[in-house]
């Protein structure tokens, strides 16, 4: 199938051209229509700024070069409008921080009735029904009252409801949630998870969720992308890398959760600290916390290797760690 | 000071806000953010309180640090009450007990070097800068930071650098009680792993006593021995950690508990309705409007603690019927009574 | 690592209105600047001609490039023949150290009652803050009057005044900031570790509030030179013999008809220095308000 979303030798840099900072990193990345992709990372890993540069809402300064084909259009050389047209529409977002995504001098009514006017005004694919409609399509409890209230007056749950209500009001061919139960509660968090994959049976959507919650992402995605230091480092089926990981990262990442053994809860941290984007080594990334990491690791970049349908990874001792 | 003297002992405190009215002749409102909430801590043990934003276990943390007050019921560390003490008897205290916060970010002065921040409680008791500033070294190694950290500045530090930054500060003064409320969350699955590791190595190498705020059920059981559950500014369940985090009796930690396994797929553990509003708790039993298991008697009666057994308490009508799987689930029970 | 998109500091118009791009500082205005405070400071030491000194044999002699105008006064003379280069160099001394006078002095002030009320509070609080807020209500110009009249007129009661008139926006101020500072966490945890009250106050918040206590100080400089010059203008500030802009565009006000050099010369210094100050002040506001890094 033709995927929705191609990425091709994506590559974002910060700084001054003499001392770049590579924050995503030769990034080859395929989302298919209604596919829910996670994308697992630490901070620095450049999983937000990836995001950012899908929608193009990075800083000025941000140097992107690559490629990022969606639905036949390549987003790198539209022009502002055309992108302002396709975000919220076919493309959309929801972010982080529920708390300060929504302008507290207005109703909520009022700030969904603004996007729907928004949408109207092209007749971009919009859903039926008015605001109460949307609200009660993220199973806002009492969406009569929500309309007339203001965002203080409503939990962060509620928050995050609204938001991802409005981002797609327009059914958008594509959803990217960039963290967007890390602000929230446990009991809240999964609620907002089971929106997502509501809004790919009712209006088709396919899904990248971006964030360091594996728990999360194991549930929701189909496919799990993981990054380090800019670069993906793992890739492949959410079940067989949850249960199988490849790439020593990921087993590692994965150990570092703490397990309840018996009476005993077990964690392994992993040595060492993230690397200094800006100082990055010539090898492999993650070689200096790496338990099985050799010379050829600290020299020289790991190509990818593929080692079972769908599921690739970029590590010199990918053969051994099956 | 008796052997089995806790460290620390709250009895029935209780914390109430009083919020500015709403309108010129409108009442100014009341919010109990700590309601009768009860526990003791051993020496050497730690207290995970669990519990969601707005629980109220985080001013729990400020009145044991004095930074609020309570407003109802008696406070006590090792056996002296910590609000009627002398200017000196409080000094003293603050030696005695120390914190880390949640923020890495925020809680370092972002003007201060290393050494003068975790040298700075050494000074506070009086001792001299160079002699305080000379030990900034020794603090560091303690935490797993090198020796030259202590000329640098916090935002040359990582997230969990800093963090073990404020665990350096904290332990400059040789306290007895650390307060730690949310350490870890801000910080990355790896990073976590190595501070919580830190946390208890600490304290089995200094017998101290932690009281450790969390809300992620496998960090809070990872670092307690006793375990409390708050919900809407009262303790609902309370006991030792393996047996609230493994066979809960209250029907909202079992929700807790099965949210946090991670096992079962999306969708099939549910926490249904919304937190009720604080300036307008329901009657009865506070979690009626979310609990499966509610029937009217959690309309009209709250339920009081009651000893389950093997210092497990807990504050629930129906949780015998509920833990054997008898109980119907007639709730949630939203009407007002 | 942030992948939001911020808005890269100042629009187009306020950008060029400060006279610098993107992050850089406005150069222009801070030139204006450094050359105001060296002519301040230093300026007697460049100027041949004393600043009192009368000559009825040039009066009002016009600039330099006009026709009559003469190398011995590059801006011209006023009606009593002094030379004008010579005195808006006297004049800016005057104007700036009554200006900075003014700011350091009602800044210090302010700072100490601001920084009491935010971190106290309580009775303290409330005291300080209403006597602010009685301060801020009155129209600036009439109380100035008012004082001048009671006090009379004088450098050191120009000062004293212009401290009576600004010392409540810097109470203000850092008491706002202070309440912010005090609830953050690091704050907390120095109360915690058992500093006392004074050390907190001194040692982490007044720190805090020193980047936009010092923006404000520059941006006051502008006003304080407006206020000055206005007193001057209206015959309640600074007295003869002594100079600054503000007098000296009074006493050319007469004369404006056939020597517009009287007034366009002290003029342009203070439309100058209050928008360079300004620029500064705002460039350095862009740059260092911790709310926009935090």
């Amino acid at each position: 199938m033709e995927p929705l979303l191609a990425i091709r030798g994506l590559n974002v840099r910060f700084g001054p051209s003499e001392r770049p900072v590579p924050a995503v990193a030769d990034v080859d990345l395929d989302v298919a229509p209604q596919e829910i992709v996670g994308i697992a990372g630490e901070s620095g890993s450049g999983k937000s700024t990836l995001c950012g540069a899908i929608m193009r809402t990075l800083v000025r300064t941000a140097r992107v070069s690559g490629e990022v084909m969606f639905s036949g259009r390549s987003l790198l050389t539209l022009n502002d409008g055309e992108m302002a047209r396709l975000r919220g529409r076919e493309l959309s977002m929801v972010l982080q921080n529920p708390m300060t995504s929504l302008d507290p001098l207005y109703t909520i009514g009022n700030q969904v009735e603004e996007v729907l006017r928004e949408r109207r005004r092209d007749g971009a694919g919009l859903r039926p029904g008015g605001a109460i409609e949307v609200l009660r399509r993220v199973h806002l409890t009492a969406p009569e009252l929500r309309v007339r209230q203001y965002p203080h007056q409503l939990s962060g749950g509620m928050r995050q409801r609204v938001l991802v209500g409005m981002a797609t009001a327009a059914a958008p061919k594509l959803l990217i949630a960039d963290e967007p139960t890390t602000a929230l509660d446990a009991s809240i968090q999964d609620e907002i998870l089971i929106l997502f994959r509501e809004l790919r049976e009712t209006a088709g959507s396919a899904v990248i969720i971006v964030t360091h919650d594996l728990s999360a992402i194991r549930r929701l995605s189909d496919r799990v992308v993981v990054m380090y230091a800019g670069r993906i480092v793992e890739e492949g089926p959410t079940g067989e890398v949850f249960r199988a990981p490849r790439h020593p990262y990921t087993r590692a990442l994965l150990a570092s959760l703490p397990r309840i053994e018996g009476d005993e809860v077990h964690l392994e941290p992993i040595p060492g600290q993230v690397p200094d984007l800006a100082s990055l080594p010539p090898g492999c990334a993650f070689a200096a916390r790496c338990p099985v990491a050799k010379d050829i690791c600290r020299g020289q970049r790991p190509p990818e290797s593929v080692v079972a349908d769908r599921h690739r990874l970029f590590c010199w001792r990918a053969e051994e760690t099956a | 000071m008796t052997a089995n003297e806790p460290m620390v002992e709250a009895s029935g405190i209780g914390k109430t806000f009083t919020l500015p009215a709403q309108s010129l002749f409108g009442e100014a409102k009341r919010v109990a953010a700590v309601v009768d909430v009860s526990f003791r801590i051993p020496h050497g043990r730690t207290f995970g309180l669990v519990g969601e934003s707005g629980s109220g276990k985080s001013t729990i943390a400020k009145m044991l640090l004095k930074l609020e007050a309570p407003t109802e019921g008696d406070l006590r560390v090792e056996g002296q009450p910590i609000f009627r003490q002398s200017p000196a008897e409080e000094l003293a205290y603050r030696r005695k007990v120390q914190a880390v916060f949640q923020d890495p970010y925020g809680s370092l002065s972002p003007r201060m070097r290393a050494d003068r921040i975790v040298s700075e409680p050494l000074r506070a008791h009086g001792m001299p800068r160079r002699e305080a500033e000379a030990r900034a070294p020794d603090l560091l190694r303690i935490v797993g930071l090198p020796p030259e950290a202590a000329l640098k500045y916090p935002h040359e530090f990582s997230g969990g650098q800093r963090q073990r930054l404020a665990i350096a500060r904290a332990l400059s003064v040789d306290p007895q009680l650390l307060v730690l409320d949310e350490p870890v969350s801000a910080l990355d699955v790896s990073v976590r792993a190595q501070v919580l590791a830190l946390l208890r190595d600490m304290q089995q190498r200094l017998g101290l006593t932690y009281l450790f705020i969390g809300h992620d059920l496998a960090v809070v059981r990872y670092l307690s021995d006793i375990v409390g559950v708050m919900y809407f500014g009262r303790v609902v369940e309370v006991g030792p950690a393996r047996q609230v985090l493994r066979q809960p009796f209250h029907p909202y930690t079992r929700r807790l508990v099965a949210l946090a396994s991670g096992d079962a797929p999306l969708g099939a553990v549910r926490m249904q309705g919304e937190l009720p509003s604080p300036l307008n708790p329901p009657s009865g039993c506070l979690f009626r409007t979310r609990c499966t298991y509610a029937d009217t008697t959690c309309i009209d009666q709250r339920p009081e603690m009651r000893d389950a057994g093997s210092e497990h308490m807990v504050a629930c009508h129906h949780y015998e019927a509920v833990v054997a799987g008898t109980k119907a689930e007639t709730g949630p029970q939203l009407r007002e009574a | 690592m942030s992948a939001t998109s911020e808005g890269s500091g100042l629009g187009p118009f306020r950008r060029r209105f400060t006279w610098g791009r993107g992050g850089r500082p406005p150069i222009v205005a801070t030139t204006i600047c450094v050359i105001l405070v060296i002519a301040a400071l230093a300026g007697r030491n460049f100027i041949t001609l004393a600043p009192d000194e009368v000559d009825f044999t040039a009066i009002l002699t016009p600039p330099v490039w006009i026709e009559g105008g003469s190398w011995e006064h590059l801006l011209g003379t006023d009606q009593l023949g002094r030379d004008m280069l010579s005195r808006l160099v006297a004049g800016a001394r005057i104007s700036l150290l009554t200006a900075c006078a003014a700011v350091i002095a009602g800044g210090t002030i302010g700072i100490a009652l601001g920084l009491t009320a935010g971190y106290l509070g309580g009775l303290a609080e409330a005291v300080i803050m209403r006597v602010v807020d009685a301060f801020l209500a009155l129209p600036f110009i009439l109380m100035a009057l008012a004082f001048v009249a009671a006090l009379g007129t004088g450098v050191g009661n120009i000062i004293i005044v212009m401290v009576l008139t600004n010392w409540a926006r810097y109470a203000r101020l850092v008491r706002s900031e202070v309440v912010l500072i005090k609830q953050r966490d690091f704050v907390l945890l120095a109360r915690v570790a058992g500093l006392n009250r004074r050390a907190i106050a001194l040692r982490h918040i007044l720190p805090n509030v020193l980047t936009s206590i010092l923006v404000l100080a520059i941006l006051d400089v502008g006003r304080a030179i407006i206020l000055e010059s206005s007193l001057s203008f209206l015959g309640l500030g600074i007295q003869p013999p002594d100079v600054s802009w503000g007098l000296t565009l009074a006493e050319g006000r007469t004369y404006m008809t056939v020597a517009w050099w009287l007034t366009l010369w002290p003029g342009v210094a203070i439309v100058l220095a209050v928008m360079s100050f300004n620029a500064v002040g705002e460039w350095l506001k862009a740059r260092f308000d911790p709310r926009g890094q935090l």
